[in-house]
């Protein structure tokens, strides 16, 4: 009798007040989340039992640096922001590497952390870490909810600032009492953030100064980096530059956003880019750079860099222009709105034939080279197989070092969003679960993990996140038994000590991967990895390629630390 | 050189951490800090005096302030015309006889004493920087026995000189 006395306005109460897991939740099928990359813990449990309930999909990683890779790799190529949640203390610190790269890669992210109760916050509780405090610099911002009441705004602006101006992650962190509490949401509150306001539209004065300068120069050149892709200003970019006759150089997280083989396309510049690329930003009179930041590993000396050059910077973020480079024609606004004004400004078009002519030459002359009859099994083949077995329509993910830029000097990338690699902060061990969550993000498409035999190692418990969910990837180890890129600078600054670089004693990978139920192939000649890759491309199940390649191989050319991009070394074998 | 560099932020607990550890990162060289309430509800404005390269590191530094969320207006108004004061507390050796004389040399200044005890006297001064260094160069001689100082806060005067040379750092030129 008592029972059923209490339990209607039990019942009642329910239908009106919700926890604060229940509002984390709903408010995440506001913003049409699909996926959630996560890892349980005590801190964390209530929201965990509130998505119990849910029809959102949760990806279980093996470690929080699993979840929060896959939710870059989700973001770069779906261009929707990756949702992450972890526990409190090692959980959340655990995402730490993760924040950093995607705040280096301007990759949307919204991160929610658990947090002890507001109770024992400051009492070094169990699992406690000052979350807030950690991630302050790696972040574009972050929160702890005080108030369950203030929890729907909070969500709410925490995707409004991760999705809009220049993407980053942004970590809402909620303690547990929160979580718990019961009120009744209001999930319709504007977002009022007075403090930012991006910009997304140019100055038109300072878009006509730019095309003025365009129809003056003699030898302009395009720095097109990931800004175009996050524009999607691919499509403008190709119709300013045919316009224009201007030719495009790609930094390292721009691949993609210009036709690989265009005529147009100097490749890659910076330190492993092509010598004509590199050239071009040497010697050029105007130097339009859309979306790049210029890393000193684009720069080289700055000392050197674009010397002659007018440089206009186009970018969405105004502290990017000026930070490196002095720069002539600021436009602060998105890639895309700036290059259609550029595209409808009246200009006169430059006479670039003469500019053209001679960068044909230097790509002629001092194209990338590699070993030729050789019988050794060639890292830089590895790419260039995955790119016939692809044909060259694969998703590809890289970690840091050299196969990630033999990635990106021999792929050959003609699409948008079909390249992702940790630029900025070249964190090893970002490519494997990047392609998990690439794979998720595009589930019909192929994705290939290139990595070496050291990043691998890094992440390889995710392995068994690629077994429950059985998803395609295929894993192409590029294993030189080396910490390929070190063991490279001990070669060249350290006279060949090479200490610490060197891998002679490894997992049998074939059978790691059979561990985790995943056909796992060894090839050590050009002729096996054909067949296997045959095979492997063939069929949608994950696959695992340890390719024995040639430990010796370096990349080239390559700019030497402190130089000058017109010092070059390795141009020609 | 020496930039006095105001912004205004909403009042959220970690504005002051977030804004301090981008200086750090940055390597922004900070002198002093001060922070308080507005007049608005909610609304703080801290004053920094940095000391920084160039003209590039200042603008940097406006930039990166700017991009910080929880910044709703930041200036750099060292070349304007600016109110600025300082506040130091200076506890000074004394006993009863050469009160009186330490107490004749702050007078022009405009600083009072607000605690006496048998062996020290504690002088309140607010001003320029310029001077309270003034000031306690004159009282060092007598034995500085503790001085705290607040940092400098500032804002511009109510009217400004009509013919201004004032560096821009807009993006715009």
């Amino acid at each position: 009798m008592s029972m059923r006395a209490k339990a209607k306005p039990e019942a009642e109460a329910v239908t009106e007040e919700v926890t604060g897991a229940d509002v984390l939740i709903h408010s995440l099928k506001k913003e049409n989340v699909e996926i959630l990359f996560g890892y349980p813990g005590g801190a964390v449990l209530p929201l965990y039992d509130a998505l119990y309930r849910s029809p959102i999909k949760h990806i279980l990683s093996k470690h929080e640096q699993g979840s929060i890779h896959a939710a870059e790799g989700y973001a770069r190529v779906s261009g929707k922001p990756g949702v992450v949640i972890a526990t409190s203390g090692p959980g959340a610190t655990n995402l730490v590497t993760g924040i950093t790269d995607a705040m280096m890669d301007s990759l949307p992210l919204v991160i929610f952390t658990g947090q002890v109760a507001s109770t024992v916050i400051g009492t070094d509780a169990f699992q406690e870490a000052d979350i807030m405090g950690i991630t302050a610099p790696i972040t574009k911002h972050n929160y702890q909810v005080r108030d369950v009441q203030d929890l729907p705004r909070i969500i709410k602006e925490a995707f409004h600032i991760a999705t809009t101006g220049r993407p980053g992650p942004v970590l809402v962190d909620i303690p547990k009492d929160v979580a718990n509490q019961t009120i009744s949401p209001d999930y319709d509150s504007t977002i009022h953030l007075p403090g930012y306001q991006p910009t997304f539209s140019p100055n038109i004065l300072q878009i006509k100064k730019l095309a003025d300068a365009v129809g003056q120069a003699k030898k302009p050149v395009i720095l097109a980096g990931a800004g175009i892709l996050h524009a999607n200003a691919g499509k403008e970019l190709l119709s300013f530059t045919e316009k224009n006759k201007i030719p495009v150089v790609n930094t390292l997280l721009g691949l993609g956003s210009y036709p690989g083989k265009h005529s147009l396309f100097l490749g890659m510049g910076g330190m492993h880019g092509t010598y004509t690329a590199n050239m071009a930003l040497y010697e050029c009179d105007l130097l339009i750079s859309i979306g790049a930041r210029f890393d000193d590993r684009l720069t080289g000396n700055l000392a050197h860099f674009a010397k002659n050059a007018i440089v206009a910077h186009i970018d969405v973020d105004p502290a990017e222009i000026g930070k490196n480079v002095p720069t002539q024609i600021p436009i602060v606004s998105d890639a895309r709105e700036a290059l259609k004004k550029l595209i409808d400004v009246e200009t006169e078009t430059p006479d670039t034939e003469e500019w053209l002519n001679h960068l044909t030459e230097n790509s002629k002359k001092y194209p990338l080279w590699k070993k030729v009859n050789t019988e050794e099994f060639l890292p830089q083949r590895v790419v260039e197989l995955v790119h016939e077995h692809t044909k060259g329509d694969a998703i590809v993910t890289t970690d840091v070092g050299q196969h990630q830029m033999w990635a990106a000097q021999y792929y050959a990338f003609t699409d948008a969003n079909r390249w992702v690699t940790s630029g900025g902060l070249g964190t090893m061990g970002f490519g494997f679960p990047a392609a998990v969550g690439a794979q998720l993000a595009f589930p019909e498409q192929t994705v290939v993990s290139l990595t070496g035999d050291g990043g691998f190692q890094m992440t390889l418990q995710e392995l068994s996140t690629l077994q429950e969910l059985n998803l395609p990837v295929k894993i192409v180890i590029m294993n030189n038994q080396s910490l390929g890129m070190v063991r490279q600078w001990q070669e060249a600054f350290y006279e060949e000590r090479y200490s610490h670089s060197l891998i002679p004693v490894q997992p049998d990978f074939v059978k790691l991967g059979e561990a985790y139920g995943i056909k796992s192939y060894k090839v050590s000649t050009e002729e096996e990895a054909n067949a296997v890759f045959e095979e492997a491309f063939s069929h949608r199940d994950p696959v695992l390629i340890d390719c024995r390649v040639s430990g010796k191989e370096n990349v080239y050319p390559m700019i030497a630390p402190g130089k000058g991009l017109h010092q070059m070394i390795g141009v020609k074998p | 050189m020496k930039r006095i560099v105001t912004a205004t932020v909403i009042n959220q607990s970690g504005v002051l951490n977030r804004i301090t550890g981008l200086m750090t990162k940055r390597q922004f060289n900070i002198e002093s800090i001060t922070v308080g309430h507005t007049e608005t509800e909610g609304i703080s404005k801290m004053t920094f005096v940095v000391n920084v390269d160039g003209d590039g590191k200042i603008e940097q530094l406006i930039k990166q302030l700017n991009k910080q969320i929880d910044v709703l207006k930041v200036s750099d108004i060292t070349d304007q015309a600016i109110v600025v004061r300082e506040l130091a507390l200076i506890k000074v050796i004394s006993n009863a006889q050469i009160r009186s004389e330490i107490s004749g040399i702050i007078e022009p200044f405009r600083a009072s004493i607000i605690d006496v005890s048998r062996e020290s006297i504690t002088v309140q001064v607010t001003g320029n920087s310029d001077k309270i260094e003034a000031i306690l160069d004159l009282l060092r001689p007598y034995g500085i026995k503790e001085m705290v100082r607040t940092g400098i806060t500032a804002f511009p005067r109510g009217s400004q000189k009509s013919v201004t040379d004032l560096k821009q750092y807009s993006i715009l030129n």
